[in-house]
């Protein structure tokens, strides 16, 4: 048993058409039970900036509330929201500071950069970036929405697409993955709106 | 191993925990007070390692206490369930507590409420929550039987069919449950399920 499989998580984030969608999973576990069907696990850093984090879901919640910290005083000096690329930079050098006694969390980065131009990346647990121009994925059901995901995606989708082509992306991965599903939580974001929206899937 | 469980009624919230302390295949006591009150509103039941239960649970009660004299207002019990979350998470990687905690308490604006905190300090708000061996029947039988809005009799008689639960399936049932209440007058003590009676120790 990975500490990484212990609550069981599926997270991933895709790139349209000027928009962006991340959507996670809402299982709450531990091990072989099942705690809570609506646990969150994307997270809102600013209006063009969500942060999904997988894994151990006690060192999501505290590297979570480190990394609104440092925003919070980022916003305080620079007097502006962090671009996502920087804040891409910042989770990998946290993440990299517990080089010997890690974080056991993979997070999932989705944001619009400059000229509202979308950006994704995910990470491993000592922080090592990977850009992505399509999607990204993490999580106990990561090897299911890859190949979800390779197949379902094609480039410059419009938010509605988006939305359909990653919701049933996420659904179909978590339901060959015992550790995550019950529901999915969605968020698409073009410059003017975000949406967020609650999946039925198959709950078990 | 012992047994936790909570749950959120109309205007209340119940936690329910076994009172045996045991020690490998002995069992010192039969009445031992797992749920602490942490103040006039707040409950805590806590499960796990007995040293690290009763001191940990002390030492959030008298923070909380301190609270109270430093501002002149209680914490409320989102406050309280995140610091002892902080708590565990800062000793889980120095000197972890192996304690599982389930917060309850009521404010005035938000009601009743009911927090799990995980012994790896994994936190979440839940309607309905259950720590150890039990947790498999007691979790099982309030999915089946829990409503929204219950009325303390209602709740009651969930609590006590969990309870026959653990002491009819598990095969080392705890033989008795203290079950304690919190509501808009307070925190307090409402019952013993008793089946096994201690010896009173004669006055020295």
């Amino acid at each position: 048993m990975s500490i990484f499989e212990y609550n069981g998580s599926a997270l991933v984030a895709m790139v349209g058409k000027n928009c962006f969608a991340i959507a996670s999973d809402r299982r709450l576990g531990v091990q072989l039970q099942t705690i809570a069907t609506d646990f969150q696990k994307i997270y809102k850093i600013h209006e063009k900036l969500f942060i999904g984090l997988s894994g151990l879901a006690t060192d999501a919640q505290t590297l979570y509330q480190r990394l609104v910290f440092r925003h919070k005083l980022y916003q305080l000096r620079e007097e502006r929201d962090m671009k996502p690329e920087t804040f891409a930079s910042l989770v990998s050098a946290i993440l990299y500071e517990k080089r010997f006694g890690p974080y056991f969390c993979q997070p999932v980065i989705a944001g619009l950069g400059d000229e509202d131009k979308p950006f994704i990346c995910t990470m491993d647990s000592i922080g090592a970036k990977e850009l992505a121009k399509d999607f990204v994925v993490a999580g106990t059901a990561s090897e299911s929405l890859y190949g979800a995901c390779e197949s379902m995606f094609k480039p410059d989708m419009d938010a509605e697409e988006l939305f359909e082509t990653i919701s049933q992306a996420l659904l179909s991965s978590v339901d060959r993955d015992c550790l995550s599903g019950w529901g999915g939580h969605v968020y698409v974001v073009t410059p003017t709106e975000v949406t967020e929206r609650i999946l039925k899937g198959r709950m078990d | 191993m012992e047994s936790v469980f909570g749950l959120v009624g109309k205007d209340f919230a119940i936690v329910a925990a076994d009172s045996s302390a045991v020690h490998s295949i002995l069992v010192h006591k039969t009445n031992e007070d797992k749920i602490m009150l942490l103040d006039s509103h707040k409950l805590m039941g806590a499960s796990g390692e007995t040293g690290d239960r009763a001191q940990f649970t002390e030492y959030i009660q008298k923070n909380v206490a301190l609270y109270q004299f430093r501002n002149g207002i209680p914490l409320t019990t989102a406050a309280a369930a995140n610091f002892t979350r902080g708590e565990l998470a800062t000793a889980l990687r120095k000197n972890p507590y192996m304690v599982n905690i389930i917060m309850a308490g009521h404010d005035k604006d938000v009601g009743p409420s009911l927090y799990f905190i995980d012994y790896i300090a994994s936190l979440h708000k839940l309607d309905k929550a259950a720590f150890g061996y039990g947790s498999y029947f007691a979790l099982s039988m309030m999915d089946r039987h829990y409503r929204k809005d219950m009325t303390v009799e209602e709740a009651i008689d969930l609590v006590d069919k969990v309870i026959m639960e653990i002491r009819s399936r598990l095969v080392v049932a705890p033989p008795n449950f203290v079950i304690k209440i919190v509501d808009k007058d307070g925190a307090r003590e409402y019952a013993w399920r008793e089946s096994i009676k201690d010896a009173p120790v004669p006055a020295v």
